[in-house]
């Protein structure tokens, strides 16, 4: 897999810290994430992992240091632009997070209704990408009613909806059973394999030793392995 | 995309009825009153006008005055800037009209030894001076004439009617003011409320891209739809007992000498579009202090 990477970087990071008071969550990380890259960032609970996935999405600023996301300085984005930099991005969390009273269609077409898509496009859209995971005959559930793997199948269909250039997974199997992480890993491949870059925080050993990309160990937020 | 905009401000529209129908209420019965003040304000204006439009000076001779006198008093009174027309009302033709006047107390009249009233000039006034100061000035002229007694046009009783319209008007202007800042604080409120609700929901639409201006529309769409019904029900409630009122009480309001009238219609747009924008205004404070990125 790894053969096929494209050795241009999509994310450079140089000597980023990001701290929350005294806190240092992440100390002098620096590091290249490759176009078409399966990257894991690995390592104990508290290690640094969700914060150096904010920082590339920008749920969190960054304290010190620079973050190039297909060019762009993080460090510097105006607020306004943010909205621009997460169109660029899919991200999926360990909780899900859909939107618990809109229909699994409704969650899907959203990131498409906020880029003002017309609507004929949204429904062929979000009905392929559903088709694509497996929930296409459950578009009109409301997420409470779904099984967790399923939830996170529609989170998966949510992030790559919006056809983005990097994947960003929180712990995406970490509260799933064996049969539904292994669905929502091959999703993942699927997208890596038509040409997206992956980036998964996760301690799943088994995903790691399946998915076969690069990994990096955190430490006390310091990056000790790459 | 206005749709989708549209759709999401009439479901949280529905989906807090409770707090919308508090909301839609506080401003109907806020408008309402600030525009029953008004209401009041236009229509007695029009009363106060048309008083003006008759205003008229009796101007009440000394007694003794003989013709000559009479003659040039009338001369000098046409001479004051303002003045139209002086009538001579000879003190004869005064208990003439007072007889034919109260005909059914006509035994006050059979012991008069003698014509207790004054003869008199009626003055009527040019219709571009008749406000009170000019009416006022011309009185107070004549009155300085030799032959002339007395000069009365009910300035007291005008004076005090046009005080109490000008409490009527600065109350209004007070309410007004005070129940414009209940109606933009409790639309505050609401939004508030509807975006706690709502926090997630926002939380997860910024993580998927959506800029300001797709999560804000829908909450300021939702504020000035509670600001229109509520200027609507407001001015609707107002015309309902406006016309119970004309309905049952024209007759003896406005002794039948004129028509009541409802708010103008600029005015009522006004209105209108003035509670759109309390809900509009509401809305931003909230969202802009909610909203941080």
């Amino acid at each position: 897999m790894s053969e096929a990477i494209d050795k241009s970087a999509l994310v450079r990071m140089f000597h980023v810290h990001k701290r929350y008071g005294a806190k240092k969550a992440l100390v002098d990380a620096s590091l290249d994430i490759f176009r078409n890259e399966f990257l894991f960032i690995s390592g104990p609970s508290g290690a640094g992992k969700t914060t150096l996935l904010k920082l590339l999405y920008l749920g969190e600023s960054i304290t010190e240091g620079q973050v190039l996301l297909d060019g762009i300085n993080l460090a510097r984005i105006p607020s306004k632009n943010i909205p621009f930099l997460r169109r660029k991005l899919g991200i999926i969390f360990q909780d899900y997070k859909l939107i618990p009273t809109k229909t699994v269609f409704d969650n899907v077409a959203l990131v498409l209704e906020a880029r003002g898509r017309k609507r004929g496009l949204i429904r062929k859209k979000v009905n392929s990408v559903l088709r694509t995971v497996g929930m296409e005959d459950r578009s009109n559930a409301l997420p409470p009613s779904l099984s967790g793997g399923e939830q996170q199948r529609i989170a998966v269909a949510r992030a790559v909806v919006g056809d983005p250039k990097i994947i960003l997974a929180d712990e995406p199997t970490g509260s799933l059973d064996a049969e539904s992480a292994k669905i929502i890993l091959e999703l993942l491949k699927g997208f890596h394999a038509r040409g997206g870059t992956v980036i998964v925080a996760t301690h799943d050993q088994e995903l790691i030793r399946k998915a076969r990309g690069r990994t990096i160990q955190l430490k006390e937020g310091r990056i000790v392995q790459s | 995309m206005m749709l989708i905009f549209y759709k999401r401000a009439i479901k949280d529209i529905f989906d807090n009825r409770f707090l919308n129908i508090v909301t839609i209420i506080t401003i109907a019965i806020s408008i309402l009153i600030a525009s029953a003040f008004y209401l009041f304000f236009i229509n007695a204006n029009d009363i106060v006008s048309s008083w003006k439009k008759g205003i008229r000076l009796m101007v009440y001779l000394k007694p003794g005055t003989d013709e000559a006198g009479r003659i040039e008093l009338k001369r000098r009174i046409k001479g004051v800037s303002g003045v139209q027309e002086a009538i001579f009302i000879s003190k004869a033709e005064a208990l003439a009209g007072l007889k034919e006047q109260m005909q059914r107390q006509a035994s006050l009249f059979e012991n008069l030894k003698e014509n207790p009233l004054p003869d008199a000039f009626e003055v009527r006034m040019e219709p571009a001076l008749q406000e009170e100061a000019a009416v006022e000035k011309v009185a107070r002229r004549i009155e300085s004439f030799a032959a002339v007694d007395e000069v009365e046009y009910g300035q007291l009783w005008f004076k005090r009617f046009t005080n109490i319209i000008n409490l009527f008007r600065l109350t209004g202007y007070a309410l007004g003011g005070l129940f414009f800042m209940a109606a933009v604080f409790i639309v505050a409120n609401t939004i508030r409320i509807v975006l706690y609700s709502r926090r997630e929901e926002v939380e997860i639409m910024r993580l998927v891209g959506a800029a300001d201006g797709f999560i804000k529309t829908p909450f300021y769409i939702e504020g000035i739809i509670l600001g229109a019904l509520g200027g609507i029900i407001g001015l609707m409630t107002l015309l309902i007992l406006f016309i119970f009122v004309v309905l049952n009480f024209q007759q003896s309001l406005a002794g039948g000498i004129f028509q009541l009238r409802f708010l103008p219609f600029g005015f009522t747009t006004g209105i209108v579009l003035g509670s759109m924008f309390v809900g509009w205004l509401g809305c931003y404070l909230s969202l802009k202090q909610f909203l941080k990125i």
